[in-house]
Order: structure tokens, then C-alpha cells, then sequence
């Protein structure tokens, strides 16, 4: 049977480094992907260098950023879902749980995929973390679809123990950093890469390998 | 000013929900940041007497800590208070310093005009 793959993440180039080469295997073997992105990240500070967005037109041009790096990776289905961005922790749970509801209802994913609420940094992750987990949480234990958290606080690992869940991403550098490079005003080449150009190998030691905790739930 | 105590300002947001209110929203990085240090780019704004309605909000963070009012057609947002007014009961007096002790940001309502 076709996997069903349901990626949940805040921000536009959320899934760029984190996820995208995962997302692009899963593809590759034949999974059904799709990506809800919550917001479009239209509260960002990078506009370019110099500044060729603007608060006014930063939306538009993230949601094409957005588009490309799906693109990239092979994406077909891409939802956004018009929360605003650094609001989800203040928005109102029922109305953003219901959406993630309805997804589940209509996908009925086998895995899911999101941030580890409580480690993962920014107010946006953690609150879309836990507001996924709520979902998924509320379905009988034999519907449930099984959850894959990406986190980077600085102690998720002390936390957490190690990611019990490691993907060989090498095969699919090409579409992560088209990915990647698709977010032209969130990351200009030097923050990306350093400043040096990396080569093939640097490039395979930093970024081959996504790691994941699965979710516990505890009833 | 007492440092912010999150239950409390949680109350308060939520009686002044649905309702017309002035606000004061403001943000300062200080007149002489670039003075001081050549690298700081100064900035600065304040709203004052502004009317606002917001449908709810909350107080997040374990401090500073972040506040979010949810209006009609868009948002109200802080990040980085510190200390609250604790002897006004009818308005909200919320404001942020640095470790000098200067304000940052601040974050006030009220029903009657500042
Ligand atoms: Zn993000």
C-alpha cells in the first residue's frame, strides 16, 4: 500500500533543512506527501541584501519561495493554511486544531511529521508541535498515525536521548539543496553554506543524515 | 513595578476581552544604541491612544515573557516584557527592561485615554 505522509510545519524553509531529503526518499519510494505549512512567514526579518522584499510584498514572495522548494523536492500536494506568522502559541486552539483535524480526517496519513513541542525553539514550532500532538492524541489509539518530531534545542538530546529514528539522505542532496537554495530571501548563500563553497563530501557530512524522535503518547 | 506574574496578566487580558480599548504599544532600542556602539542600529516607535478590540490573547513564555492579542483583522504583539504595574486594577500596564534597567518595550491598556 501507498504511504501517506502528512508534514505539519509553521514556516515557509521549515522543511528545508530538517526534512526535505527525508520527504524527498519517501517520494522516490513511492509515498504520498503532503505538506501543511501554517503560516507564510510573513513576520521574517530577512528581506534580502540589499532589501528587495518588504513587510507589504514578503508574504508573496515566500509563498513562491515556498512553491519552489516543493517543487524541489517533489511535492505535489502543498497546503497553506493562513494562520499568522508568530501567532500560532496565541491563536485560538479549536480553531487551529480543527484544521489539523480535518486533515487527518481526509488523509488519513500513516505517518506524520512535525516539531517536537518544547524543543524545538522558536514559540511557533513548539506551539505547532503541540497542537498536532493534541490531534493526533484525540484519535482511537488504533487510527493513530505514527509521529515523527524533528528538535533542536540545545538539550533535546540530554532530554531525549539521541533521535531513534536516522534517514540516509545522501541520495537526495540535489532536491535538499534546491530546497534550500529555493528560499532565495530567508538564507543568503554564505549564512547557508559558510562562507567557503563546501564540497561534495562537506556537503554530505552536514547535511546526509535527518534524525527524528518518534512521539511517545502516553495513553 | 513587580516582575510579571503570568496568572495575573492572564486575568487581566481576558476581562478586557470584546471590548473598545486604548493602547499603548512601544519599542525602543534607545536614542544613543548607535552612540554607544557603532554596530547597533537605532530604532524606536510608539502608539499611543490607539483604539483596539481584541477577541482574546494570552501570556506565554517563562520570562521575559511574550503576549498576543487576537483581533477582527489582525494581531497585537509584545515579546520581551518583564514587569507589570501591580497596583492599577483596571488597566494593564506591562513593560520590558534590559539589564540596565531601561525600557525596551512596553505594552499598556486601558478603557480610559494615557
Ligand atoms: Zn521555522
Amino acid at each position: 500500500m501507498e504511504q501517506q505522509v502528512l508534514v505539519i510545519l509553521p514556516h515557509p524553509d521549515d522543511e528545508a533543512f530538517g526534512v526535505s531529503g527525508t520527504l524527498a526518499k519517501l517520494l522516490h519510494n513511492g509515498a504520498k506527501v503532503t505538506y501543511a505549512c501554517l503560516t507564510l512567514g510573513e513576520m521574517g526579518r530577512n528581506m534580502g541584501i540589499p532589501p528587495f522584499a518588504s513587510r507589504v510584498t514578503l508574504p508573496a514572495i515566500r509563498k513562491k519561495e515556498l512553491e519552489a522548494s516543493c517543487r524541489a523536492i517533489g511535492i505535489q500536494d502543498l497546503r497553506i493554511l493562513g494562520f499568522h506568522d508568530k501567532m500560532i502559541e496565541f491563536e485560538d486552539q479549536d480553531a487551529l486544531n480543527a484544521s489539523i483535524d480535518a486533515l487527518l480526517q481526509e488523509l488519513r496519513p500513516s505517518l506524520v511529521i512535525t516539531f517536537y513541542p518544547g524543543y524545538s525553539v522558536h514559540p511557533d514550532h513548539d506551539a505547532c508541535g503541540a497542537a498536532v500532538i493534541r490531534s493526533v492524541g484525540k484519535l482511537p489509539r488504533n487510527e493513530r498515525p505514527v509521529v515523527h518530531c524533528v528538535a533542536f534545542s540545545k538539550n533535546c538530546e540530554e532530554e531525549l536521548g539521541k533521535p531513534d529514528v536516522t534517514v540516509d539522505v545522501k541520495d537526495f542532496l540535489k532536491q535538499k539543496m534546491e530546497s534550500m537554495q529555493a528560499h532565495k530571501s530567508q538564507f543568503q548563500a554564505a549564512e547557508l553554506l559558510g562562507r567557503k563553497k563546501l564540497n561534495d563530501q562537506e556537503i554530505r557530512r552536514r547535511f546526509g543524515t535527518e534524525g527524528y524522535w518518534t512521539y511517545k503518547f502516553e495513553s | 513595578m513587580q516582575s510579571i506574574e503570568p496568572s495575573r496578566i492572564q486575568l487581566m487580558i481576558d476581562q478586557f476581552v470584546n471590548q473598545d480599548l486604548y493602547i499603548h504599544l512601544e519599542m525602543t532600542t534607545g536614542a544613543y544604541a548607535a552612540h554607544l556602539d557603532s554596530s547597533k542600529h537605532p530604532a524606536a516607535n510608539f502608539i499611543t491612544n490607539a483604539v483596539i478590540r481584541y477577541s482574546h490573547g494570552g501570556i506565554s513564555g517563562s520570562g521575559p515573557y511574550r503576549v498576543g492579542l487576537k483581533m477582527d483583522r489582525g494581531w497585537i504583539y509584545a515579546e520581551g516584557l518583564t514587569h507589570y504595574e501591580e497596583s492599577e486594577s483596571d488597566r494593564l500596564i506591562m513593560a520590558g527592561h534590559d539589564n540596565e534597567g531601561k525600557l525596551v518595550v512596553a505594552l499598556q491598556l486601558s478603557r480610559e485615554p494615557f
